[in-house]
């Protein structure tokens, strides 16, 4: 634990030079693989840990951003007291989803998620006089952590840096403690794990949790970075695009799902200045992805890795 | 009174619609253990075919046009089956998302060729005239509508009952492994349930183009009716999807109504109820 700790700052401290020497477009790319790094590691800790598929972590990354954006403005509350209720509201929004969509499980769970979510993103675009609808929540201000501005790319990056860097580690510690061990343990052999007197459901519900409060830490950073919000922050495609990360990446490993949230945010812009398709190439990169290379990037690096060896 | 009974009427309307959509669902999803995401997409591309058809070819009849494009949808729907979801057999996640990657490929490719604005179909000639019953006014399209699910379902239940695939496919839901040791020829079946399953929605598209008309996030507006009518009566049961869909026709209707901010929340209490104290749906037979 300590080892991966020393490496996450060091990588961290290498990447923190990247405003040194790029342009502001590639630091605002930096900051948006960082967001979606977060969204793709809580997501991880669902589909990769525990595994329990679900498409609808989107919820919690756009709930938390909505409440945000609603506490700031319409209620006209401080950054930091916003910040604290929207990540409780969202904890409890989490536990509320959680206990219904746990009492199902492989396909079930997944389309009670699915539903779940889908019925917050309605309730977005439908109840305009709180979330103005289609429209958006527009002209949103970014907080100052300790009264430092994070309105430039620079200062931004740095900050969603250690945000990212925070998140990586906490999750890191929750996955390789002993409770982390008893997720992968019911993700293997449910069974086995309550024979042993563990109660897997407290477990899958304490991860979903888990999950729902990371998902809303990546919303905050999400609506801190756009400074607007829109429905489709809680809809299915947002959802598509965390779990494709954390597929290609490799799901159940702790550095894949960071990979590919990269790929897929690089994708994203590179081919969104290119031509407006995006959907359309999501949608093909999830055919390939899955048909191809199931296993995702990293298991697919360990297993090139084994091979050399055994070469040797 | 008027408001309740035209209110009642197109919340059968939509329910008939619901379950032309969550009947094939839960058909696939019960044979093959496929969540079909696709479905919502089939849903529209129907829809769309339909209203470029009839657009096209004026003369063309509206129930040809509805029959002819849930053919082309169970076309695709085969070809769905035999070249993707058939290499990855016994992986239920990757089918899903596989399933899912298609239905962002064809919502975008509709977004393509048929452009962002809403494309109406219009409802056939004969039935533009309302028809008078006890004194009300009643669009008639909606009652052939809501007569057309209802013969759906009863073709539907006697295809699953009397018939020999039918006979095959309940097989096939309830033991895969002896149906196949039989000799009966599951890969077969698998693909005749997708087509189905994949017209029926199709079809259902084109059907529900006078009232829903064809456009772009009809697919995404669908699909989530059509999951929460499948959890509600179970996965697999067609008289579950015939109860699911009424009751979330009536639900989401008066709740657009009455609570038009609110719709989507009220869908969500009659699921928490049902999955509280039956988690696998009021008619499934095993949990989901």
């Amino acid at each position: 634990m300590k080892r991966i700790a020393f490496l996450s700052v060091l990588v961290a401290g290498l990447f923190a030079l990247l405003p040194v020497f790029a342009g502001d477009f590639y630091i605002n790319l930096g900051s948006q693989i960082m967001i979606a790094a977060v969204f793709a590691l809580s997501f991880n800790l669902l589909v990769g840990y525990a595994g329990l598929t679900s498409l609808g972590q989107a919820a919690f990354l756009g709930l938390a951003a909505y409440l945000s954006a609603w506490l700031t403005t319409r209620a006209g509350l401080g950054h930091g007291s916003a910040a604290l209720l929207s990540i409780l509201g969202t904890i409890l929004v989490a536990a509320g989803f959680g206990l219904i969509a746990l009492r199902a499980s492989g396909l079930g769970f997944l389309m009670i998620t699915l539903a779940l979510s889908q019925v917050l993103w309605g309730l977005a675009y439908r109840w305009v006089s709180v979330t103005n609808g289609d429209n958006g929540m527009t002209r949103l201000s970014r907080p100052q952590p300790l009264g430092i501005s994070i309105d430039s790319a620079a200062s931004f990056y740095w900050f969603a840096l250690i945000v990212t860097l925070v998140s990586f580690i906490l999750i890191a510690i929750f996955v390789r403690s002993a409770f982390g061990d008893s997720v992968t343990g019911t993700r293997d052999q449910s069974r086995r794990m309550s024979a042993l007197g563990y109660n897997v459901w407290m477990i899958r519900w304490i991860t979903f949790i888990y999950a729902g409060f990371w998902g809303g830490i990546a919303g905050l950073l999400y609506v801190y970075y756009n400074k607007y919000i829109h429905p489709t922050s809680l809809s299915i495609t947002t959802s598509a695009e965390g779990i494709l990360g954390v597929i290609a990446g490799g799901s159940g490993t702790l550095v894949g799902p960071i990979i590919g949230a990269a790929l897929v945010t690089f994708l994203k812009n590179y081919v969104s200045s290119y031509l407006e398709r995006w959907n359309m190439l999501l949608g093909f990169v999830f055919l390939i992805i899955v048909v191809v290379m199931p296993d995702g990037i990293v298991p697919g690096l360990h297993r090139l890795q084994a091979m050399w060896r055994a070469r040797k | 009174m008027q408001f309740w009974i035209i209110q009642s009427l197109n919340s059968l309307a939509l329910g008939g619609l619901l379950f032309l959509l969550a009947s094939g669902f839960s058909l696939i999803f019960g044979l093959m253990r496929i969540a079909n995401l696709t479905h919502g997409a089939f849903f529209m591309l129907g829809a769309y075919f339909g209203a470029s058809a009839l657009r096209s070819y004026p003369w063309l009849n509206f129930w040809i046009a509805a029959i002819g494009s849930g053919l082309a949808v169970a076309a695709m729907g085969g070809v769905l089956e035999r070249l993707v979801l058939r290499r990855l057999s016994e992986k239920p996640l990757g089918q899903v998302l596989v399933t899912l990657g298609i239905s962002f490929i064809i919502s975008d490719a509709c977004l393509v060729v048929w452009g962002g604005d809403p494309i109406p179909v219009s409802t056939p000639a004969l039935m533009r005239a309302p028809t008078f019953l006890f004194g009300f006014a009643f669009p008639t399209y909606r009652l052939v509508l809501v007569g057309l699910a209802v013969v759906a379902a009863v073709a539907l239940y006697a295809l699953l009952d009397w018939t020999r695939l039918g006979a095959m496919i309940r097989a096939g839901v309830d033991d895969m492994q002896m149906t196949r040791a039989v000799g009966i020829r599951i890969s077969r079946l698998f693909t005749a349930v997708f087509c189905l399953g994949a017209g029926i929605a199709g079809m259902g598209g084109v059907l529900g183009g006078p009232i829903l008309s064809a456009y772009p996030g009809l697919d995404a507006d669908m699909l989530p009716l059509a999951l929460i009518v499948v959890i509600l009566g179970g996965v697999g049961s067609l008289v579950g999807a015939f109860i699911g869909s009424f009751l979330i026709g009536f639900i989401y209707t008066f709740g657009s109504a009455l609570f038009p901010d609110l719709a989507y929340v009220i869908l969500f209490l009659p699921m928490i109820i049902v999955i509280a104290f039956r988690p696998q749906g009021l008619f499934g037979r095993r949990p989901a």
